[in-house]
């Protein structure tokens, strides 16, 4: 039953993997583009959560119609004016702008809010469990955490196959050029990616940030995750996503059952294996 | 006739390398023109400047009186100006419906609908949930020019529509274009085949290594004339 626990504890974990995944997922599907500052980002939402919540008196979750759409804000803003003029044929400029971004984001959050490390308090919800048997009983934050995870990939699979700028997105993602002679502005939905992504992001950080502490130094780690649940899950396919994130979660909770020393260690080797045995992922972009 | 675009000592270049010298033309309001001349002549370029995917002077190219020349596609999509690409360049992501439907999105409004289009290529219809790239040529060809359409443009611009097709494929298109320009539509077709495209246009100019060699009427304009413009002998 121990067993059991840790297996529906790390699947929980994977629901907030996979949301930092995903918008990993996005903005590389919509312009291959990789996010160095991506996890930065996801700390980053978590102060600024911290900064609403004690200004205003917020839970951390109504924060969130606060900071998601700040964050969408920052993120269109963020391509449109710096980001767009690193795209092009070449891969190196945005890695390196990205990566510069994460050194500022850190080292900014440092100076700020100093690296003692902060937790969001959520109230009785974080402790609050189901019981699903005596000896096993699920908490209804991680509970929360992958139904808004499951939602969010719902949402965003049905913004891409169902919607204008879904079409906009896959097509641009197609052909930047063809696209504009449709009337489609490549930057412009450039820009929306990202501040979709950041969205996706704010979600992510405050879970975060309710789950565990955090200080301005965790943010590649939550990169790493991020990247493995993707490769794991399949690159450009948001429901594989989900599954990398799971995958992930597991092998964590498996490493740490047999160690608490191996958990990462278990998660990073489950990437390895993947990577090794089927480099494309469980489920693949179909192909046309 | 009024003229809806002209363009004036129009020079294009890829980087370096000169594509366009001193091009002058003119597209009356719903007129019909033909482009011809061999390959490299700078057929492309031209449709790729007037559509705005390739950077030009301002005042080289001008559109319904205004000055247009370098501005992006996508405006110039919503002015009225629609290149179906060479290669018809479809989005692979999107079904045959979606390419049309993205088409439409952001142009003007106007008489062209996904119905209309339908029923200008029926087959299109059958096949609106496939992806694409499962179609044959031509049918990717009736996307293409379906997808132009579905953004109302005033003026239409088809580069190398023929290119690949069978030649019953592409009697069929063309037995079409009559019922795209019927609302006025001004259209340019740059072609290879020249018999098809005298065929279906008023008037025809002839390019040669960038250059405009022959300006006429398309049904007066004589073989001879036109072997010297297109080969310079």
């Amino acid at each position: 039953m121990d067993w059991l626990n840790s297996i529906l504890q790390g699947v929980l974990v994977g629901g907030l993997y996979a949301m930092f995944a995903a918008g990993l997922s996005l903005i590389f599907g919509v312009m291959r583009l990789v996010n160095i500052a991506h996890g930065d980002l996801v700390v980053m939402a978590a102060y600024l959560a911290l900064v609403v919540t004690q200004a205003l008196g917020m839970g951390p979750l109504a924060s969130l119609l606060i900071i998601a759409p700040l964050m969408a804000v920052i993120g269109y803003g963020l391509q449109r004016w710096l980001l767009n003029r690193t795209l092009g044929d070449d891969l190196l400029p945005p890695l390196l702008v990205t990566f510069g971004l994460s050194v500022i984001i850190q080292n900014g959050l440092l100076e700020i809010f100093s690296p003692d490390s902060r937790k969001l308090q959520a109230g009785a919800i974080e402790t609050a469990t189901i019981p699903i048997t005596p000896d096993l009983s699920i908490g209804v934050l991680p509970l929360v955490q992958f139904l808004v995870a499951v939602a969010m990939i719902g949402a965003l699979q049905a913004l891409f196959y169902r919607t204008a700028w879904g079409r906009a997105f896959r097509a641009t993602s197609d052909d930047q050029s063809t696209v504009q002679l449709v009337g489609v502005d490549n930057r412009h939905v450039f820009g929306l990616a990202m501040g979709l992504s950041l969205a996706v992001i704010s979600v992510a950080g405050v879970f975060l940030a309710v789950r565990s502490n955090f200080d301005p130094s965790m943010g590649p780690a939550r990169l790493i995750f991020g990247f493995e649940a993707v490769i794991i899950g399949g690159l450009g396919n948001l429901w594989g996503t989900l599954a990398g994130g799971v995958v992930l979660g597991v092998a964590q909770a498996i490493g740490a059952k047999i160690d608490p020393g191996w958990q990462l260690l278990a998660g990073h080797l489950a990437f390895l294996i993947v990577l090794a045995v089927r480099p494309e992922g469980f489920f693949p972009k179909v192909q046309a | 006739m009024r003229d809806l675009l002209t363009v004036s000592r129009l020079d294009a270049f890829y980087g370096d390398f000169q594509a366009l010298f001193d091009v002058s033309l003119r597209i009356g309001d719903g007129e019909v023109v033909a482009i011809v001349g061999s390959n490299g002549a700078g057929k492309s370029t031209l449709l790729k400047s007037i559509a705005g995917q390739i950077a030009t002077r301002r005042d080289a190219i001008s559109f319904d009186g205004e000055a247009i020349g370098g501005e992006r596609a996508n405006l110039l999509l919503k002015r009225g100006i629609s290149l179906v690409p060479e290669g018809r360049r479809l989005f692979p992501s999107l079904s045959v419906e979606e390419n049309l439907q993205i088409g439409g999105e952001h142009g003007r409004k106007g008489p062209w609908t996904l119905a209309r289009v339908y029923d200008l290529f029926p087959v299109l219809a059958e096949r609106r949930n496939q992806r694409s790239t499962s179609l044959s040529g031509g049918q990717q060809q009736m996307v293409a020019i379906g997808r132009a359409l579905m953004s109302n443009p005033r003026l239409l611009l088809c580069d190398e529509i023929s290119l690949g097709l069978a030649p019953i494929i592409v009697r069929e298109i063309y037995a079409r274009l009559p019922q795209i320009t019927g609302d006025g539509m001004s259209l340019v077709i740059v072609e290879q085949d020249i018999v098809q495209a005298l065929a279906a246009s008023g008037r025809v100019y002839c390019l040669q290594e960038g250059r405009v060699t022959l300006e006429g009427d398309s049904q007066s304009v004589s073989r001879e004339m036109l072997a010297a413009a297109y080969f310079g002998v």
